[in-house]
């Protein structure tokens, strides 16, 4: 909210005033009403092997986070660059491979991921779209310096939170919309519907039928699937209410098998098909990857599409896009060093209480190191792991995250926070929701913001002007 | 056109099967309740004849000794053990929602979560009997706004339909249970013919099925034997009734076998139980045997449930 002095930037100006009237009472009630909102709407995460509480729900902060339109459109242009490079890469990868054979990045990084799906060679997905959606995580270091922190080009979440954050907000204080121009972010199941329908099958005859497939009831992120089969106006699946039938996937319905032409799957690649890829799993549908090769059915995101988004290959990102757009990144990466390299390696031993380290294919906050944060008994364990498996981290330096206020006991107080996007891919072009998802350390100085270990949410405003 | 998968058509099914039996239970402990409280002599009956009617005396005397008012209403209430009680069903009906949310509008997901919510935390401890009206008027009241939400902002489709005919099918077997399990105050004695029937007894009948003030409506306040078989079996605007209750499957029904353009097994059953229950006097079923006749109805009612999850592929 605020520059380098005591002067306030100018998206949160009219913010600012506003704030400065209400009491501290007045908020913290607006904010245990927000948590009814929450409640009453069902909108929980699912926590396994604690039996009082299987339903949480994510804290929700009631302060926005503010980007004027300025700030946003440099922010679109680099994420649309983005995005264009990690689907030519990928469509690059499963074809000649011409980044390889340049010597670009090394084939290591393709060769030994554990991403690729090598059913995916020469295969070309309806439409020519790889990642239907993306969700870009961003964090801000300066006022004109935004980094990308990592991509998340398989089934990435969190984008019914940002919807109804702005549901909520909305319900708390409407008075704030009437003096502020934030731009829609409620077209986003629509946009999406639209854009996924786009990108029908060969096999598709009439009006294109999408459907969401979900793991099910128990998984984590089950409230966001129904949410969105909700606002899409979809069926929402799982592997068992599908059948393949003369080489279409058919729904079992209320009438019999009926043909469906896009899956949208919020599964991952090893529980889609069984006979292609984890014979071990009751959650896919058999023959669905032979269905998809002959072209009887959209995948969204594509299999395989993995191999654009861990961490070693998020670290050729600038060489990655420069080699398909032929323009220098307009996002800066976090720098990272790859532990597989020797002196990268010996540099991040070195400098082990400077960084934070993770696990190469991790998500969720587990499992990694913030050098800074960790005692000498914690930083001595993990570099004993780092010699033993360097292949599976990369480090990158602690930043100098952005803060914006958010409501504590005490008042308004500075947390960091980092903005994941959403950006939906179709024949017709990329479409990025102005807003995004806001994930806050509601720890004070916590630089971690997954849900799973403390972090909260918050609105995210574009200014319209 | 909807595409309706044959899972969320069970879903939707079930879900309001539960809701109907939790207020169903809710009101059953109520009539009981109010009996205990009136005539302490016939209540021990009434606790034994509430637990045969919600099918739940076998779970119940497993692990109790005898039928306790205040361990019979816990029980009934709260206990985990017991899949009919007010907590099992109103949970088992918010899992069901929750699978078939993307069905069901806003305002119905909504009221559904918060009654789950609410229920739960009021059957959080054992109930005193001094809250138990309290408690039973919120169970009362949440049931009633699922029900608004879903006449107020459903489409009346085929999702409709199927919550529709799960809610009746529930709610027929209810009434006919508790006819039966008090078949034998409603039989005609060498005691009672012709005279008056005992007045807690009707009246528990009655209000176990909401149906006092609607009785002495109808019926002027005259009580007798048949006068109650007759407006609970047959009276068509009684909306428990079991007349009531086929007539309003049979319309949903019938919905579903226009929209879908075939008629299932189930739809014609439905015609043949309906045809039983469109009688002008209820003397030929006394005549045939009042038990008989409940227990028939019972059974015919099962099969279509079972009909109908095979004809519209619930589990398949």
């Amino acid at each position: 909210m605020f520059g380098h002095g005591e002067e306030v930037r100018p998206p949160y100006a009219n913010y600012h005033d506003w704030v400065n009237a209400e009491d501290l009472r007045g908020l913290r009630k607006k904010s245990s009403e927000a948590e009814n909102y929450f409640h009453s709407t069902g909108i929980t995460f699912n926590v396994y092997g604690n039996e009082d509480a299987v339903e949480r729900l994510i804290p929700f902060d009631i302060v926005p986070r503010i980007l004027s339109s300025a700030e946003w459109s440099r922010l679109a242009q680099g994420i649309e660059q983005r995005v264009r490079a990690i689907n030519a890469f990928i469509y690059d990868i499963y074809h000649r491979q011409e980044i390889l054979r340049s010597g670009r990045i090394p084939v290591s990084l393709i060769s030994r991921n554990k991403a690729f799906v090598p059913q995916m060679m020469g295969f070309d997905p309806p439409g020519g779209v790889y990642t239907h959606i993306v969700g870009i995580d961003i964090v801000r270091t300066g006022e004109n310096e935004f980094m990308v922190l990592e991509d998340n080009a398989r089934t990435p979440s969190g984008v019914s939170y940002m919807l109804e954050n702005r549901e909520t907000m909305m319900q708390l204080f409407p008075e704030l919309f009437s003096r502020n121009q934030v731009r829609r972010v409620s077209d986003y199941p629509k946009n999406l519907r639209i854009s996924l329908e786009a990108c029908a099958p060969p096999a598709c005859a009439g009006p294109p039928v999408v459907v969401i497939l979900t793991p099910g009831i128990h998984n984590s992120a089950y409230f966001e699937h129904s949410f969105l089969a909700d606002q899409m106006g979809v069926e929402l699946v799982e592997g068992s209410d599908l059948k393949v039938v003369d080489g279409r996937i058919g729904m079992r319905t209320t009438r019999g098998l009926f043909p469906i032409d896009v899956l949208y799957r919020r599964v991952d690649d090893d529980f889609l098909d069984p006979l292609t890829f984890n014979p071990d799993s009751l959650l896919g549908t058999p023959g669905i990857m032979d269905v998809y090769r002959s072209g009887g059915i959209t995948l969204a995101n594509a299999p395989g599409t993995g191999i654009a988004d861990d961490k070693s290959v998020y670290s050729c990102m600038p060489e990655i896009i420069e080699f398909y757009t032929g323009e220098k990144a307009l996002l800066e990466n976090v720098p990272t060093w790859r532990c597989s390299e020797a002196d990268s390696l010996a540099y991040v031993l070195d400098h082990l209480d400077e960084l934070v380290v993770k696990e190469v294919h991790g998500s969720g906050g587990y499992g990694m190191l913030v050098g800074p944060a960790a005692s000498k008994k914690e930083l001595k364990s993990f570099s004993a792991k780092l010699r033993k498996h360097p292949e599976s981290y990369i480090a990158q330096p602690t930043l100098a995250l952005s803060t914006v206020p958010a409501l504590t006991r005490a008042g308004l107080a500075p947390r960091h926070v980092d903005l994941r996007p959403f950006v939906q891919v179709s024949p017709n072009g990329i479409d990025i929701c102005p807003g995004g998802l806001t994930r806050v350390a509601l720890k004070k100085n916590s630089l971690v913001v997954n849900s799973s270990q403390g972090g909260g949410t918050k609105d995210t405003w574009v200014l319209a002007r | 056109m909807t595409r309706l998968l044959g899972k969320t058509a069970g879903g939707l099914f079930w879900m309001f099967r539960f809701l109907e039996r939790s207020e169903n239970t809710a009101r059953l402990l109520d009539a009981g309740f109010r009996i205990a409280l009136t005539r302490s002599d016939a209540a021990q009956d009434e606790w034994n004849s509430i637990l045969t009617t919600t099918g739940t005396q076998d779970i119940y005397f497993r692990s109790h000794e005898r039928a306790d008012r205040k361990l019979v209403i816990n029980f009934l209430l709260r206990d985990k053990t017991n899949p009919s009680s007010v907590l099992s069903t109103i949970e088992a009906a918010r899992n069901n929602a929750r699978a078939v949310r993307a069905s069901l509008t806003r305002e119905v997901w909504e009221a559904t979560n918060m009654a789950w919510i609410t229920i739960r935390e009021a059957l959080g401890k054992p109930v005193r009997e001094r809250e138990l009206p309290a408690v039973l008027n919120t169970i009362r009241k949440h049931s009633s706004l699922v029900r608004g939400t879903m006449h107020g902002t459903m489409m009346r489709n085929d999702i409709f339909d199927f919550a529709r005919i799960g809610s009746f099918l529930e709610r027929a077997d209810n009434t006919a249970r508790i006819l039966d399990v008090k078949y034998y105050v409603l039989l005609p004695t060498a005691s009672n013919l012709g005279s008056s029937l005992d007045n807690v007894q009707w009246e528990t009948i009655l209000s176990s099925v909401s149906a006092v003030r609607s009785y002495r409506w109808v019926h002027e306040g005259k009580i007798s034997a048949s006068g109650i078989a007759h407006f609970l079996i047959l009276d068509t605007r009684m909306p428990r009734s079991l007349a009531f209750c086929y007539g309003k499957i049979d319309d949903n029904l019938g919905y579903l076998t226009r929209d879908y353009g075939i008629c299932h097994e189930s739809h014609r059953m439905v015609n043949s139980i309906s045809r039983s229950l469109n009688m002008d006097s209820i003397d030929v079923v006394f005549e045939n045997g009042l038990h008989e006749f409940l227990i028939n109805f019972l059974v015919q009612n099962a099969a279509l449930g079972t009909q109908i999850e095979k004809d519209f592929r619930f589990y398949e």
